[in-house]
């Protein structure tokens, strides 16, 4: 038997029940509740008015707006392209030269190149594409493949070692690994390769050392890295007599890379950014090096 | 504990216990080239364990009939305990891995150790760890009560409650390995998923035996809660989960899903074990706990039933607002947009009648910490639903999306709503199960809800704020036209809030560790004597001897 209590505190009736001292009150439920069910109830019946909402069998219910989100993003997509062409066609069209002498363009490169090389190249160069260990830094005079902007767009759309047809493709044999070179003459090039560029090293190293290392280096290594060690561009040699190294210019790391030699890799961008991209990444790191270099 | 078991439900479980220590066997040998080995390993050992701890009671008396006077709650206080050591591990290994965010290279160079896989390891130990405990052990407390029935058999129970338990780990453990199905919030592979459709069947009919037996004429409100969540939690997964193993002795599967249907499959069950898992079955928890705290009735039994069925028919349709501006047709996208701002006002309603429940009891309210944990409880849930709702809309969804707004929306919910309104039962319940006349310490509760407000708080507006300053970030254009910021520029961004956030779980981290301290204490002073609990009230109609029915 429901026996209904009336709740001294609100004054409504208890609907009778009881659950292990649980009651309930009969409160009616507040007009508000209906109102705004009624609400939104109306503005969910406007968006199926309005926007495609409702399934059809194989079609659906198109709405009055003809909306349709694939048309309007690429509308979208359109209209953005749009206003970018107004410069996008300049650099398209202009030599690099032209457009690093055209001031508000480079305006625009440094803008849309530090993004662009943000979310595609710091991955590996660093966010102020200063490198890494085992990725070059970018912001020197010293490029494997060569700096003019030509040059490095042109590594940007093959890679280096990459699956691209016209890969650049480079590698520093492994001379200890695969018996070309003894240990002691490994030591010897070390030797040689550190006094090029650190006068301190060439100071403690043997005199006898250096000089045997030298006559070795000759004989392997001149070949690709040149007689004055400086580097190829041409075969993505680095030069051994600056201060900037790939992989380190300690002792231990250049054994290492004589020992066990090096092929470093890079990605072709070719199909993944377009060639106003890649031209505007060149560019960007061009300007990039030059006020400090 | 198992003690009450009668004789022949002492040989049932030894029954079971056999054949799932075979099952290990099997999947140990089948498995063993696979991680799948080392989980048949794993049941095996479980089963060994249960089968030594069976035959250690086996000659054991029987329990007499007077034991059908009072309530089953072994299995509660044993899912008690369960539920707060999963509380203080999941929330551990959550802010384990929020500080993962804050210094990405704290991944011990380990493969478990990555924050691909301690992430899923968090939300199961936290969701379904931390939350289905707590679920399992107050529903069979509350069916019991408010159908003034006992538990429909003894063994069932400690079934569902240990089998959920082993579910739980294999998941967690399988993540660490490797094993993953990577559906979120449904990771674990098809044998785990197999173990909990079993489990939760046996679930389901310990409710339907139970109320069947129930002397109260109607069934109370609570009970619709907990029954939508089972019963809808069951099709769920049996939907989203349909997978092929590569074989029986491969944990890898794949689903029967694929693209975009696959997409709309995962996120129907997701947002809908958001409805039934985390909304149906803690206003179950609400419904009883809240009222009888306060010792008020509820509001309005007329708003308790229109929140009900529109909660249960609008959350269906709602999933889709996971997939804006995706591949998905675009009419699915505004169905799931309207029918998520329709779910507002059922959800309003179900938050205003917890809170109009406390009108006459605000001064509990003001000096009952646990009072005080629901209440907060039922106003972050009327937050978190709006700020659901809002997201759900799909231009702002086009700035939420994908950000940390997401983050903080379900943290909003799951700190604010979930855990409070968990903490809350519990403080509650604990003192009923183990007879004391209140928690070992007050202040430590107190010290608890002001430790989880203030975490939940500093999380939320941090990811409020990263959220929002990411989606901004984004669709940022410069005036050539281009995006003006990178993505990293944006992780920059978030930084000092992802410090913020890390705090914020540190202080719902301490506040858990201070709860579960305090309960320990509470059981262990407590006085073991079986007299009947104040809370639970004699039966006007009966009055006789046996109050309660045996079981089978």
């Amino acid at each position: 038997m429901a026996v209904e209590e009336r709740d001294n505190y609100t004054g409504y009736l208890t609907t009778g029940h009881e659950w292990n001292g649980i009651k309930e009150l009969n409160t009616p439920v507040p007009r508000a509740v209906y109102f705004f069910l009624l609400i939104a109830f109306l503005f969910s019946v406007g968006c199926w008015v309005l926007m495609p909402a409702w399934p059809l069998g194989v079609s659906y219910t198109k709405g009055l707006l003809g909306l349709d989100q694939r048309n309007i993003v690429q509308d979208s997509l359109k209209r953005a392209a749009l206003g970018r062409s107004a410069w996008t066609q300049q650099i398209e069209a202009k030599s690099y030269q032209d457009i690093q002498a055209d001031k508000a363009l480079m305006q625009i490169v440094r803008q849309t190149g530090r993004t662009l090389f943000g979310d595609n190249c710091a991955v590996c160069h660093g966010r102020n594409a200063k490198g890494g260990h085992g990725f070059p830094n970018l912001t020197t005079t010293s490029w494997l493949w060569g700096g003019a902007p030509e040059a490095i767009a042109e590594t940007i759309r093959v890679g280096i070692n990459s699956s691209h047809l016209d890969s650049r493709t480079s590698q520093m044999p492994a001379f200890g690994h695969d018996h070309i070179l003894q240990q002691a003459d490994v030591d010897k090039v070390v030797a040689f390769v550190r006094s090029l560029s650190d006068p301190s090293a060439a100071k403690t190293a043997r005199p006898d050392d250096v000089d045997a290392g030298k006559e070795i280096f000759v004989a392997n290594c001149t070949a690709c890295h040149g007689e004055d060690a400086k580097g190829n561009s041409d075969v993505g040699a680095p030069n051994l007599t600056d201060k900037f190294w790939i992989y380190g210019g300690d002792q231990q790391t250049i054994a290492n890379t004589l020992w066990n030699g090096r092929q470093g890799h890079m990605p072709s961008w070719e199909g993944r950014l377009t060639p106003i991209d890649r031209k505007i990444l060149a560019l960007y790191l061009v300007d990039q090096r030059m006020p400090n270099q | 504990m198992i003690g009450q078991l009668t004789k022949t439900e002492r040989q049932y479980a030894l029954l079971i216990l056999l054949g799932l220590a075979l099952c290990g066997l099997m999947f140990g040998i089948a498995g063993n080239h696979d991680p799948l080995g080392v989980h048949g390993a794993l049941i095996g050992v479980a089963a060994l364990v249960g089968i030594f701890k069976v035959i250690s009671v086996y000659y054991d008396p029987e329990p007499g009939d007077e034991r059908l006077n009072r309530y089953y709650d072994d299995p509660t206080k044993f899912g008690i305990i369960l539920t707060m050591i999963w509380a203080v591990f999941g929330l551990l290994i959550g802010d384990w891995v929020a500080w993962l965010l804050v210094k990405p290279d704290f991944t011990l160079d380990a493969g478990w150790a990555s924050f691909g896989r301690l992430r899923p390891v968090h939300t199961t130990s936290v969701l379904f760890g931390f939350g289905g405990n707590a679920l399992i052990a107050t529903s069979y407390y509350v069916l019991q009560r408010t159908s003034r029935a006992r538990l429909a058999d003894q063994l069932s129970p400690w079934f569902v409650l240990l089998g959920y338990n082993l579910f739980c780990v294999l998941a967690v453990t399988g993540y660490m390995m490797g094993i993953t199905q990577s559906k979120e919030y449904a990771e674990p592979e098809w044998y785990a998923d197999i173990w909990l459709l079993v489990v939760w069947v046996v679930y389901f009919t310990i409710y339907l035996r139970t109320l069947a037996r129930r002397k109260e004429p109607h069934i109370y409100v609570a009970n619709w809660y907990y029954m939508a969540f089972i019963l809808v939690i069951a099709i769920l997964h049996i939907v989203n989960n349909l997978a092929v193993p590569v074989s029986f002795g491969s944990a890898k599967s794949y689903s029967l899903f694929s693209g975009v249907q696959d997409a709309m499959t995962e996120w129907w069950y997701g947002h809908n074990a958001v409805a039934f898992f985390l909304t149906a079955g803690f206003l179950g928890m609400m419904y009883y706990f809240l009222p009888v705290r306060a010792g008020r009735p509820i509001y309005s039994y007329r708003m308790s039933i229109i929140s009900f069925w529109g909660i249960t028919f609008f959350y269906m349709w709602a999933g889709s607002h996971h997939l804006h501006y995706t591949a998905l047709p675009q009419w699915v996208q505004t169905l799931g947009m309207t029918f998520s701002l329709m779910l507002l006002i059922p959800s309003w309603a179900s938050a205003g009648n917890a809170l109009l429940t406390l009108n006459g009891a605000w001064d509990k309210v003001r000096d009952d910490a646990t009072l005080r944990f629901m209440m907060v409880a039922a106003v972050f849930y009327g937050i978190t639903t709006f700020e659901g709702s809002f997201l759900a809309i799909r231009p702002v969804n086009s700035l939420s999306h994908y950000t940390d707004w997401t983050v903080g929306h379900v943290h909003a919910g799951a700190l604010g709503w979930v855990a409070m309104i968990t903490f809350g039962s519990i403080y509650a319940i604990v003192p009923w199960l183990w007879k004391t006349e209140r928690m070992y310490s007050p202040r430590l509760v107190e010290v608890h809800f002001w430790l989880a407000l203030a975490g939940a708080v500093v999380y939320v507006f941090a990811m409020w704020n990263s959220g929002i300053i990411q989606g901004l970030m984004w669709r940022t254009y410069n005036e050539s036209g281009t995006l003006a910021y990178t993505f990293v520029d944006s992780l920059i961004a978030m930084h000092p809030y992802y410090i913020a956030r890390a705090i914020g779980g540190l202080l719902f981290l301490i506040g858990a560790i201070i709860g579960a301290y305090n309960i320990w204490m509470t059981i262990r002073t407590g006085i073991r004597d079986v007299r009947d609990s104040a809370t639970d009230m004699p039966s006007p109609m009966l009055g006789g001897t046996t109050v309660l029915e045996s079981g089978e």
